[in-house]
């Protein structure tokens, strides 16, 4: 561990432009599927913990697509119209049911749907860890210390793009108004005419879409398991619960710092421990708010 | 306590039927051990998902606290156990008889003194957060004791332990483990029936209706939670280190700290029998398992879709679950009078409606 650290500050400074690119691929697409956590929690009060399972059954779509020939930039749009069709169905058969109650309810139904989504995508593709190999080129610079592939930095143009694109039609469609309307007084929103059970099902299979065009870019730059979502629902958490809900750039600049504090407690304490420190990080932060709270004996609610 | 004649000729039932059991069918002794594996971690769950409305999804840590803590004490009294675990199980040095029951017993009950403390300890981090923090906290901690668990070394790290061998005979173990399963449960039972009946049920209760006013009443709310965690924790931390004996083989992801299965078991177990009632837990564990045990190998690899589309479908739309659906069709079954003069002000038209038409 300190010789790790030593490689850091004096051996080989290069080490952390490394780190620092890949901590800024991974924020990126925890960003994404951080920002649907945050929208499903705003609008509707719901803590969605299939959050991971429909990033990684999105990546498994592009997968499954990549054996026919289809390229996962081809992919992507297909992949977020068929999630977009999966989470209006989830919502219909379940969300719809717990959204009034219990918040417990519904973290514990997710919960479900999260369980349920590992075993289908464990039986079809099998407990392997799979990838996407897209045969795009790696450039090497600063004497080869430093590895950016071509395909990561694509990805990072997609996120950009779709973020630019999610963020307009939050602001400027009338679907966008009426869903931040939502968020901001369900009842009042009802009572104004806005079909609140339509803006719901909308929400949730927009978050079911963005995860889904998340997990395609994992597919294509890191790994695939149907065990893995777990993880990403965490980090979703611990973004979400850093950030504040309906804080756009707390999100966006949480996912970044999230991505390079992996990247970092990695490379120091080593691969074994990520998950651990992920979700310390997530612990971390709860307790931090509790204290802070606590200064006017509040509670973390 | 006052037991009723009712509940005395239940208990009477349960004790026949629980020692009848392994002696008529000796196949399933095992399952019938889980059995009451799955009785005691519904109802200590329930203590605090039921009874306080601090729902966890990480009491499955103590069980795996128990588990380990046990294992060392068992290993540690007569052996080295970093050497021991380094083998991976190729080595298993012996322990006679005495050696082999003091060790379990002692490390039975440092297990569950282990776990209490644990939880005693957690209680002061995690007892500030409310409804889905805490659930997610609590999901946090089981996750994380799994995955570090996993990397120490002294244990066997991911490897596992393999435990000492049993030294008496094979058809004499299996009774022997179902008899420590039962009695923890059975202990359990009485030790919350007996609770619920103090004014610690009535201090917890407050606590799920209203926390704040609770404590505006004067009620020391987080020692309560504490206590009734660590309560809830000896016991996991028991049945756990019970639970490695049984099984032999130890290991941090699967076996130790099964977040997705026994940890989300017990909380569908008691919602499917009915939270915050004595028996529903209990019920809803005897279903379940009996359920899980008959179907389990018919469905030819779809099972856990199966476990998952159950747990859904309770949640979603039966979350009153089977005492709370009898409370509400035959009030009178439980000796609740219902005013019908009351009945407009229920939240919910429909259970009114049900329950104050005549049975």
């Amino acid at each position: 561990m300190l010789f790790n650290i030593q490689i850091l500050l004096s051996l080989a400074p290069i080490t952390n432009v490394q780190l620092l690119l890949d901590g800024i691929f991974i924020g990126a697409v925890l960003a994404l599927s951080a920002y649907g956590l945050a929208l499903v929690w705003g609008v509707m009060n719901v803590k969605n913990l299939a959050q991971g399972d429909f990033v990684i059954l999105g990546g498994y779509l592009a997968f499954a697509m990549f054996q026919y020939g289809i390229h996962p930039v081809v992919a992507l749009p297909i992949v977020a119209v068929i999630m977009f069709g999966l989470g209006w169905a989830v919502y219909v058969l379940m969300i719809r049911r717990v959204i009034a109650q219990d918040m417990f309810v519904s973290l514990l139904a997710t919960f479900g749907l999260s369980i349920l989504l590992q075993q289908v995508m464990n039986l079809i593709f099998g407990p392997e860890v799979q990838t996407i190999d897209s045969h795009l080129p790696n450039y090497q610079v600063f004497d080869r210390a430093v590895t950016v592939p071509l395909v990561k930095v694509m990805s990072l143009g997609m996120v950009c793009a779709l973020a630019v694109a999610v963020v307009i039609f939050m602001r400027k469609s009338r679907m966008g108004q009426a869903i931040r309307a939502t968020a901001q007084d369900s009842r009042a929103a009802r009572v104004l005419g806005v079909d609140t059970d339509k803006i719901f099902g909308f929400t949730f299979a927009l978050n079911a879409a963005i995860c889904g065009t998340a997990g395609v870019l994992v597919s294509i730059i890191w790994v695939l398991q149907p065990f893995y979502g777990i993880v990403y629902s965490v980090r979703c958490f611990a973004i979400v619960t850093a950030a504040g809900l309906g804080n756009l750039p707390g999100v966006i600049g949480a996912a970044f710092g999230l991505g390079l504090m992996e990247q970092y407690s990695g490379f120091v304490f080593g691969a074994e421990y990520q998950v651990a420190s992920t979700v310390l990080l997530l612990l971390a932060i709860l307790i931090w708010r509790q204290i802070q709270l606590a200064r006017t004996r509040e509670v973390v609610r | 306590m006052n037991l009723t004649r009712r509940s005395l000729y239940l208990y009477l039932a349960i004790l026949v039927a629980s020692i009848l059991g392994p002696i008529l069918f000796p196949a399933y002794v095992q399952q019938m051990a889980v059995l009451w594996v799955m009785v005691l971690m519904a109802s200590s769950w329930d203590i605090l998902g039921g009874q306080m409305g601090y729902n966890s999804l990480g009491n499955i840590t103590f069980f795996g606290v128990g588990m380990y803590v046990c294992a060392i004490v068992q290993i540690a009294q007569f052996h080295d156990v970093a050497i021991y675990t380094a083998a991976f199980g190729e080595i298993l040095p012996e322990f006679t008889r005495t050696q082999y029951y003091v060790g379990l017993f002692l490390g039975i009950f440092a297990g569950g003194i282990a776990a209490a403390l644990l939880s005693y300890v957690l209680g002061f981090i995690v007892f500030g957060l409310r409804g889905p923090y805490f659930a997610i906290g609590t999901l946090g901690i089981a996750i994380a004791a799994g995955q570090l668990t996993a990397t120490i070394e002294y244990v066997g790290a991911g490897g596992g332990i393999s435990m000492p061998f049993f030294p008496d005979d094979i058809n004499f173990r299996g009774i022997f483990f179902y008899s420590l399963c039962f009695i923890l449960a059975a202990s359990l039972h009485f030790v919350v029936r007996w609770m619920y009946s103090t004014q610690f049920g009535l201090a917890i209760n407050a606590i799920r209706d209203d926390e704040d006013k609770a404590e505006a009443m004067g009620i020391p709310t987080l020692q309560y939670k504490q206590i009734g965690w660590a309560v809830a924790a000896f016991f996991m931390g028991c049945m756990g280190a019970v639970f490695g004996n049984i099984v032999s083989f130890i290991e941090p992801i699967e076996v130790a700290f099964p977040v997705v299965t026994f940890g989300i078991f017990m909380v569908a177990m008691a919602l499917l029998g009915g939270k915050g009632t004595l028996w529903g837990p209990v019920l809803g564990a005897v279903i379940f398992h009996v359920v899980k045990e008959t179907t389990w190998t018919y469905l030819l690899g779809w099972q856990w879709v199966a476990l998952g589309m159950i747990l859904i479908l309770n949640i979603v739309y039966f979350q009153e679950g089977i005492m709370g659906w009898l409370m509400r069709k035959y009030p009178e079954w439980f000796g609740i009078t219902v005013d019908p003069s009351k009945m407009a002000s229920d939240t919910t038209p429909s259970a009114a409606a049900k329950a104050g038409s005549p049975a």
